[in-house]
């Protein structure tokens, strides 16, 4: 192939029908109250590792509702476990069995989530 | 005996003749369509309690007793202030004195055709939020054009509210709440759906709407996203590509749903021409003016003419009669 | 698709076209990209429409590439469109029609900006006065070439030899069309048809007997944005853009794509090579891609002029299977001919799409 000196950038945009949400289905069965995630950010403020890694929650959740979770794998390990997301929540989201269940979801699908974000 | 007349038969206007009625005043009341109740015969269940508007309406009609004169198929063609009494003439050929006139218009439903790049009226599958209703109303289920029960359901919020191009920069206040509501109907006549809520901000500021938007995520599964559409297009299949920002992942997105729902706001009406006749003052949103915002909002700028309802701006049902009894009362006081 | 929702739409921007006496303006850009299409444009106007276009060597661009390229300043810009409207007024003529998409976009805001800010307008007046002793007056009417192809498009049609219809089949040819992003996207009312669903090529596309295909990224800029294209660093930027178009058209299998921009057809023909050389990937049939045509060459190819003639021979994706589906004839032996006859050479083959 040639090389004209500049590349063709794949597109940011998020393709609803392309990827797969069937991580987040999964999420929904084994901790239902994360569908009551409304992303306000207060589990993010108060999170001790959101101070020094780039962890989040909210985020993670969001990714998941549209099917991105290369991100999530790469950062889920990053909490701390302190369970003051879970004091924080005004949705009463149970939120360290919602990190704790991606967790083990993750690593069930390690293979196959690996191979769809080509790592 | 003193004779009130009532423009406009909807929801605030007949709360109000019935009241009015009630206090011992004669009322007329002037509907352009042919029945009295207003948007409540196109409405199927309202919010909060999915109560179907049929029963609302047929609580309205309880009180419109054979004192009250009622003329349908008819608006006032003119109108003129003779000392302390309005000249009213109406298309029908009817005309009387009023020693006051209630003003209830109302308000018309966005033309959801405006905003062009949703492709209302163009693409096969957009409708509008009272379009829905009306499915509803009839008893159908919720179809593609070409027959199909759709897969995916994409509810837009904020048609032709908070938006300064449509010329309307107000909030139209009921459609988000109607949206959830809608998004909940649609769920329970198809489960298998995926139903996704395209929002700029959630405004569920009344006591049952918070309680009905989490049941909506929860209960339901509906999706909410926090992006306002910036365009539509028709796929092959007739099926809908959207395109919103995901405001809170930061990332453009793009979804195909087999139908989309436009949430049109509320508009002000075509009836309140008659407000030049009176001189009433409306605002830049084309609402009309009240007296005093928190002390009088059943009076205008002209003393015997009276407001009620959604012709003050967008309103929810209950907001509409508690004008509308506030407006009779107002109306007593100033015939005494 | 409810064609009546479209119609109803396009009865809202109905703009107002001259008829005659036009002042053309030529762009940048066109005569190296596209070399016959302006002539062309004269040739359709002055020939077969016997309309009076002037034309006026001492006009200059109306600065709107290097606007955009952020290499001058809007007040040098009102001063060049000033000079252009001075070159206009000279010539008593008072239809002014640039050939450049961006360039009707910009004389449309500077007049704009004028109307709004009068002092604005005093201010080029002066700097135009003091720069060249010139005065000016404003056109009374401002179209786009392609607005003015679109006005006589049935005309155009009438007189054709040939339509956009396969003469093998009798079906109508299926076109995309692609619209400049200044032509109405700041200014909606100034566009035949609007921004969200213009007409102006879907006009001319159904009036000479083709069919339109709507494709979901229809309104997706081509990527040119001059300093994407402009600065090679951002080069890559420019080439998605145009391949998320051809991702999102080739589904529906378009004969020809249809342009009014400069850049456009540029970036849409030559990007389908660039694509095929770093990715091995092609649009259209047969690893061919899908030709792109401005609107001149459509009005000429309609009207019977010889493809080459059109400049045809310079564009990337080969236009014969086009011309094949019309049943227009060709000499594949004159293709690389010029003017006088003289050999022009052969292009270098590209390794992946194929060319006749």
């Amino acid at each position: 192939m040639n090389n004209f000196g500049y590349t063709i950038t794949r597109d940011r945009q998020i393709d609803f029908d392309k990827l797969p949400r069937d991580i987040y289905r999964e999420l929904c069965q084994k901790e239902p109250s994360v569908k009551a995630c409304i992303s306000c950010g207060t589990c993010g403020a108060t999170c001790s590792a959101a101070q020094f890694t780039d962890f989040s929650l909210r985020k993670y959740i969001l990714l998941l509702r549209r099917g991105d979770h290369k991100e999530v794998a790469q950062n889920i390990d990053k909490c701390m476990f302190c369970g003051k997301c879970q004091l924080a929540c005004p949705m009463g989201v149970n939120t360290r069995n919602v990190i704790h269940s991606i967790q083990q979801i993750i690593t069930s699908n390690l293979i196959t989530l690996n191979e769809n974000a080509g790592i | 005996m003193k004779h009130v007349v009532v423009i406009g038969g909807g929801v605030a206007g007949m709360e109000a003749s019935a009241k009015l009625s009630e206090m011992g005043v004669a009322v007329s009341i002037v509907e352009k369509a042919d029945k009295l109740g207003g948007k409540l015969n196109r409405w199927d269940r309202l919010f909060p309690n999915s109560r179907p508007a049929s029963d609302l309406l047929a609580k309205l009609q309880s009180g419109m007793g054979k004192d009250i004169r009622k003329y349908v198929n008819a608006e006032v063609s003119s109108v003129r202030q003779s000392l302390k009494q309005f000249d009213i003439a109406l298309s029908n050929g009817e005309d009387f004195k009023a020693d006051a006139i209630l003003i209830s218009t109302g308000f018309d439903v966005f033309d959801a055709h405006r905003k062009e790049e949703y492709g209302y009226g163009i693409y096969d599958n957009v409708i509008t939020s009272a379009d829905l209703e009306k499915t509803f109303r009839k008893g159908e289920t919720l179809k593609t054009a070409s027959g199909k029960k759709p897969q995916r359901v994409g509810i837009i919020h904020c048609v032709g509210s908070r938006d300064e191009k449509a010329g309307n920069n107000y909030c139209s206040k009921v459609c988000c709440i109607t949206a959830v509501k809608q998004a909940i109907e649609i769920k329970e006549q198809n489960p298998e759906a995926e139903v996704f809520c395209f929002y700029m901000d959630l405004r569920m500021y009344d006591r049952h709407f918070e309680t009905i938007y989490k049941e909506a995520q929860v209960k339901h599964g509906i999706q909410f996203i926090r992006g306002r559409l910036s365009e539509a297009f028709e796929n092959a299949d007739g099926s809908v590509m959207l395109k919103a920002e995901d405001t809170l992942l930061g990332k453009p997105l793009k979804i195909n749903v087999d139908m989309v729902v436009l949430m049109a706001g509320m508009v002000p009406s075509s009836g309140n021409r008659v407000k030049e006749q009176l001189n009433l003052t409306v605002a830049e949103d084309g609402f009309f003016n009240v007296a005093d915002a928190h002390y009088e909002s059943s009076g205008t700028n002209v003393p015997g003419v009276f407001v009620a309802g959604a012709c003050t701006g967008p309103k929810t049902m209950e907001n509409t009669i508690n004008e509308a009894r506030s407006a009779a009362l107002a109306i007593k006081e100033y015939l005494r | 698709m409810k064609i009546e929702g479209k119609k109803r739409l396009w009865q809202d921007y109905q703009k107002e076209i001259a008829t005659d006496n036009y002042f053309y303006a030529r762009s940048c850009i066109r005569q190296n990209f596209f070399p016959a299409s302006e002539k062309t444009f004269l040739r359709v106007m002055r020939e077969e429409l016997n309309k009076d276009v002037y034309e006026d060597p001492r006009h200059t661009t109306c600065s709107g590439i290097v606007y955009h390229s952020d290499l001058v300043t809007m007040d040098t810009t009102m001063t060049v469109i000033a000079r252009q409207f001075s070159l206009m007024t000279e010539s008593g003529r008072k239809n002014y029609v640039p050939s450049c998409i961006t360039s009707f976009g910009l004389y449309t805001e500077v007049l704009e900006m004028w109307e709004h800010f009068p002092e604005l307008e005093t201010k080029a007046r002066e700097m135009l006065w003091k720069a060249t002793g010139r005065e000016f007056e404003k056109p009374e009417n401002v179209a786009h070439a392609s607005d003015i192809i679109y006005k006589f498009r049935n005309e155009i049609a009438s007189r054709g030899k040939f339509r956009l219809v396969n003469h093998r089949t009798g079906q109508p040819l299926r076109g995309v069309e692609h619209i400049g992003c200044h032509y109405s996207k700041m200014f909606p009312h100034k566009g035949v048809g609007g921004a969200e669903y213009p007409y102006v090529l879907v006009g001319m596309i159904e009036a000479f007997g083709g069919e339109v295909v709507d494709y979901p990224e229809r309104r997706h800029c081509c990527g040119f944005g001059f300093r994407q294209y402009v600065v090679k660093a951002n080069r890559g930027f420019s080439i998605s853009s145009s391949r998320k178009k051809f991702e999102s058209m080739a589904p529906y299998k378009p004969d020809f794509i249809l342009t009014n921009c400069p850049g456009c057809p540029y970036f849409l023909d030559r990007w389908q090579y660039a694509i095929s050389e770093m990715e091995g990937v092609t649009y259209g049939e047969n690893g061919y891609g899908i030709p792109v045509l401005t609107y001149e060459e459509l009005a000429g190819l309609v009207l019977g002029y010889d493809p080459w003639d059109l400049g045809l021979q310079t564009h990337q994706v080969s236009v014969e299977p086009l011309l094949e589906k019309m049943g227009i004839p060709y000499n594949p032996a004159t293709k690389y001919l010029g003017a006088q006859g003289q050999d022009l050479g052969r292009p270098e083959k590209p390794s992946v799409l194929k060319v006749y």
